[in-house]
């Protein structure tokens, strides 16, 4: 493990080259503090009682170095700091609008093609891209480690931020503002791909990224919708209460509604409850679930049924 | 708000001179604290009403400006009367005092029957504290006020017994003169408060 | 320094009387000390286990020891608790009140009975927050709105817990800016007032600007909550970074009101240990009076993620850099205090140099956070959470503890086990480091921070911050042990154990009640160590 996530944009070194310096003087300073403290700590340790000891009160040329020299260094750190931000505050006219919605605990990416994708962003290797970005609810935080990039998103409001990605792979996305129960779920991915892979991801080859996985039996495809489209973050499989009621063993059981009515869970049911999750609310539970319509496939929602089966 | 000169003796049981200084800077700063408080809504005005400008004009036209300038007028002439009995105390005259306190907690009263009429005619329109920002802003500014006109009202009455009692003459009278700051203090944010909200909108 | 004007012969000391009556009616400045010791530690230690509990969760990178919801409970409990009940409170009215009116020569505070009206609206947000917990709220130390407004848990009883305790710190700070301009003994003119006076000072000038906003902030949130006002609700026409500025506003100049009293203490045990005078004492006190002045002005430096303008982000970075300016001049000044010392490692000594160590790892860490670019990648992650625990553990629990083991033979006129407190030392300075160590370069690879369960790669960083976690556990619980069994049968205290020149020492201990027969006159400052006549170098 590195001590740094790799640069994966080309914001990173930048932000790299501000946390080298401030580390490098730091250890300097710290190193000189400790040296010294160990040092007076042993050569001046109590040897007998009663020993003589110099009237020493102060010494204003010291202070006045000891107050100039950390001065001048902090505010050339301070520039050194802000000329940083300003560039990563400022996106390129020619960037590629992408917005983004946080809900709990879900992110959305709308894109300029169309597309739309959830909680797995795609962006081009060395095309940047501008991240508009709003809440659906209370705050989030956009957070991509590998691109030294966070921006908190808030509701009512588009905040952006921007970012070349440099570096062909998944990256981790992470909420960095705390949004409640399912903040720690609250996890995407970002995939940079190559020029051809883009092209391919934006316009051939219907399903995308669904192919690669359409060879999974659908239990085990479901599971893995389960985790990735951020389902777990309100749908326990142990049968613990969270967000919305557990998977375990629903399927094929009475299912009472707030209403009062009952319901068999069957495959329509949980169809529905993915497609349309107002329509029918479980008692005791809040009408927050967004819908997948346009998100999940068929084929996607008949494997996440197939494993909701499988959870007895 | 002189410090005290550091070659006088003072102990637990301070000279009166030194309590006397003690307790007022003790009341100063204690006011400093609550202007801060109103301080934070002060600083939601300012922020609301650069943000909403119309909406604040146009809900200020629902105040009851006659209410609130009989009040600005009563509070006004409290604050007077209660400087009248501060000055009547250092005098040594208990029972003016006295009645100098009375009408100022009398005042106090009326202040509060008028702002009474005044919320239940907004309930009435139904208009409450969720109606919008600049409503918010005016039930949280009176009501904190109106808390502290209560508060004030409580203390003066404890002090209008106690100067029946007598237990106040030329010599000893701080906590008149406390209970008189903190009256002025009540006093003196009103006199923001109305501009803002009934005035200026 | 002063003439020594206790008759022995009428020494009646403090804590003579009992029952709990005694205590709970007490106007002694010293007995409503040891209330707010006790009531400040015991919070320490609920909170402490709160955190070991949190810890455990994160040993593995699944949420399997308590589920998610239950998890941010616990950060909210740990933080709320550390922040509001222990650590503002904290060293400022528990050595505060004890150290005040000894310090300066006077009998008692200003004003004794709102002392002891604070310490019961102390015992009233106590209480309230105890209710609080039936439903306990889920939303951060911060209550950062629109969640803390949407959340279903219980965060009006919280936040009115906290209002009230507010009340209380605001009435102390009070007391202690009167008691210091009014009650000085004669002689004791402002630069000979011992540094830990000049700390007290300051951190009640911050009690008393920033609560008020503090207040009715949590009671705007109330609000909001009850009344449907809608000043931080976006739907409403709020902004919920209005919240973020109000409760910086409070919360900065906070951390400052945590970490003041702590350079006040290490400012007093340096000087007695290495027998030299304070180094650059005027340095020292007006830059504690700097530091509270600027501290009102850097609250913004949490938000540089918020949304804020360039400007305003590029003037709040700017300010943060100035206000490690004072810092750095303490931290040279106690070091070069050493020089030519004759230094003595007594348990209270090795807290101040330990405080002097991890202060430093806080403050340089705090440079990064202050740098804009790098905070853009920093906030919010364990990197924040390390950086504050080095000031507020690192920084001021060890000056609490150097003031535990410092006036402890004063305060309870008892002698706890030295050795053992040297053994006490050495797990909570290892485990302190082994646990919030790693976090820095946790947070540095990404790992956010409030993460109920987290990604494998950062597993086994995390757990050996668990591990830590239980070194420093153990740590504290030899301390504890150790000075509760110390008051128990530990050997009586003689008057001045270290050869202080400071006022307090100059009596019985513990002290008697009304501290001083005679109000002593005063006639040098309070760290005349060492030769006089190689003078100022």
């Amino acid at each position: 493990m590195t001590w740094i996530p790799e640069v994966a944009s080309n914001l990173a070194s930048k932000v790299d080259g501000v946390l080298f310096v401030i580390t490098v003087l730091s250890l300097i300073f710290f190193l000189l503090i400790t040296a010294i403290l160990i040092i007076f700590a042993v050569k001046y340790r109590r040897k007998r009682d009663n020993e003589e000891t110099p009237y020493i009160t102060g010494s204003e040329p010291l202070e006045i170095i000891w107050t100039v020299i950390p001065s001048i260094l902090l505010i050339a750190l301070f520039v050194y700091g802000f000329v940083v931000y300003k560039e990563m505050r400022n996106p390129p006219a020619d960037a590629v609008d992408i917005t983004v919605t946080g809900k709990q605990w879900l992110w959305t990416f709308d894109y300029y093609n169309g597309k739309k994708t959830l909680n797995e962003l795609y962006v081009e290797q060395n095309i940047p891209v501008r991240m508009v970005m709003i809440s659906d609810d209370v705050l989030h935080s956009f957070f991509i480690p590998g691109f030294r990039v966070k921006q908190d998103v808030l509701p009512g409001r588009y905040v952006q931020l921007w970012f070349t990605p440099t570096k062909i792979g998944t990256f981790d996305i992470f909420c960095a503002e705390y949004c409640g129960t399912g903040h720690s779920v609250m996890l995407g991915k970002v995939n940079v791909l190559s020029p051809e892979a883009y092209d391919i991801w934006e316009h051939g080859l219907p399903g995308g990224q669904g192919q690669a996985v359409a060879s999974l039996p659908p239990a085990e495809l479901g599971e893995k919708i389960y985790k990735e489209k951020g389902c777990n973050a309100c749908h326990s499989i142990d049968g613990s209460t969270l967000v919305g009621p557990s998977f375990k063993g629903v399927f094929g059981h009475t299912v009472e509604l707030a209403d009062g009515s009952k319901v068999e869970a069957d495959e329509n049911y949980i169809r529905e409850s993915i497609l349309e999750p107002q329509a029918k609310i479980v008692k005791g539970f809040q009408p927050v679930m967004p819908s997948f319509k346009g998100i999940l496939s068929d084929e996607e929602v008949t494997a996440v049924i197939a494993y909701i089966k499988t959870l007895k | 708000m002189a410090e005290a000169g550091a070659d006088q003796s003072h102990g637990h049981h301070m000279d009166p001179a030194t309590e006397y200084s003690s307790s007022k800077l003790g009341m100063w700063l204690f006011l400093g604290t609550e202007i801060l408080l109103f301080g934070g809504l002060f600083a939601a005005y300012a922020i609301f009403h650069a943000r909403y400008p119309e909406m604040f004009f146009e809900q200020h036209l629902e105040l009851n400006r006659t209410m609130g300038a009989i009040n600005t007028c009563v509070l006004i002439f409290s604050s007077l009367t209660m400087a009248m009995g501060v000055s009547a105390i250092k005098w040594g005259k208990q029972k003016t005092a006295a009645t100098f306190i009375l009408i100022t907690i009398v005042c106090g009263i009326i202040f509060g029957v008028v702002k009474y009429f005044e919320y239940s005619a907004k309930f009435e329109h139904h208009i409450y504290p969720d109606t919008s920002i600049f409503f918010s802003l005016y039930f949280l500014m009176t009501g904190l006020h109106m808390i502290h006109v209560f508060i004030g009202l409580a203390l003066l009455a404890v002090i209008f017994v106690l100067t029946l009692k007598g237990k106040f003459n030329a010599k000893y009278n701080t906590p008149i003169e406390l209970g008189g700051l903190y009256w002025h203090l009540v006093d003196l944010i009103w006199i923001y408060l109305f501009p803002l909200l009934y005035l200026v909108g | 320094m002063a003439n020594h004007s206790i008759a022995h012969n009428v020494y009646v000391p403090f804590l003579e009387k009992k029952g709990f009556l005694s205590w709970i009616l007490t106007t002694d400045h010293k007995r409503i000390g040891i209330l707010y010791l006790v009531s400040i530690s015991l919070f320490f230690l609920i909170a402490g286990f709160i955190a070991l509990l949190m810890r455990f969760e994160l040993l593995t990178p699944a949420s399997d020891f308590v589920d998610p919801h239950t998890y941010n409970v616990l950060f909210t409990l740990h933080g709320s608790i550390m922040v509001f009940f222990f650590i503002v409170p904290g060293l400022a009215a528990s050595f505060g009140n004890f150290l005040i009116p000894l310090m300066i020569g006077a009998r008692d505070v200003a004003f004794p009975k709102l002392n002891i009206a604070s310490y019961w609206i102390y015992l009233l947000g106590t209480a309230i927050l105890l209710f609080a917990l039936l439903k306990p709220a889920d939303t951060g130390w911060t209550f950062y709105t629109p969640y803390s407004a949407t959340t279903n848990t219980d965060v009006v009883l919280l936040t009115f817990g906290v209002f009230v305790l507010g009340f209380s710190s605001i009435l102390t700070g009070l007391n202690f800016i009167v008691t210091t301009h009014k009650m000085r003994a004669p002689g004791m003119t402002w630069h000979r007032l011992p540094l830990f006076i000049w700390a007290s000072y300051a951190t009640a000038v911050l009690q008393l600007l920033a609560t008020p906003v503090v207040g009715i902030t949590l009671l705007l949130l109330i609000t909001e909550r009850t009344l449907g006002v809608g000043f931080f609700d976006p739907a409403k026409g709020g902004d919920p970074i209005l919240f973020q500025n109000f409760f910086w506003f409070y919360s900065h100049p906070a951390v400052y009101i945590m970490i003041i009293p702590a350079m006040g203490v290490i400012s007093e045990i340096i000087p007695v240990f290495s027998r030299k005078p304070i180094f650059g004492y005027k340095a020292i006190a007006y830059s504690s009076l700097g530091i509270a002045f600027i501290s009102f002005l850097v609250w913004a430096h949490h938000m540089f993620t918020s949304g804020i303008s360039e400007t305003a982000a590029m003037i709040f970075s700017f300010l943060t850099f100035l206000v490690a300016i004072p810092t750095a001049i303490k931290v040279f000044n106690w070091t070069a205090t050493l020089y030519r010392g004759s230094i003595q490692l007594h348990s209270a000594m090795l807290y101040a140099l330990g405080f002097i160590f991890l202060f430093t790892i806080g403050g340089l860490t705090g440079v990064f956070l202050g740098a804009l670019a790098a905070d853009i990648h920093l906030h919010d992650t364990y990197f924040v959470v390390a950086h504050m625990h080095y000031v507020m553990i690192g920084g001021t629990v060890m000056g609490f503890f150097g003031a535990l083991h410092f006036w402890y033979p004063k305060w309870f006129g008892k002698m706890f086990n030295e050795t053992v407190a040297k053994i006490a030392w050495f797990f909570v300075f290892v485990g302190f480091n082994v646990t919030f160590f790693p976090q820095f370069f946790l947070g540095i690879q990404g790992m956010p921070r409030r993460y109920a369960s987290y990604p494998a790669e950062f597993e086994s960083l995390m757990a050996l911050s668990t591990y830590g976690s239980w070194i420093l556990a153990f740590g504290i619980l030899i301390m504890a042990v150790n000075l509760i069994s110390g008051l128990i049968s530990g050997e009586k205290a003689p008057e001045n154990p270290y050869n202080s020149l400071s006022l307090e020492w100059q009596m019985p201990s513990p002290p008697p009640h009304e501290n001083f027969e005679e109000i002593p006159q005063v006639t040098d400052w309070t760290y005349g160590y060492g030769k006089k006549k190689e003078l100022e170098v």
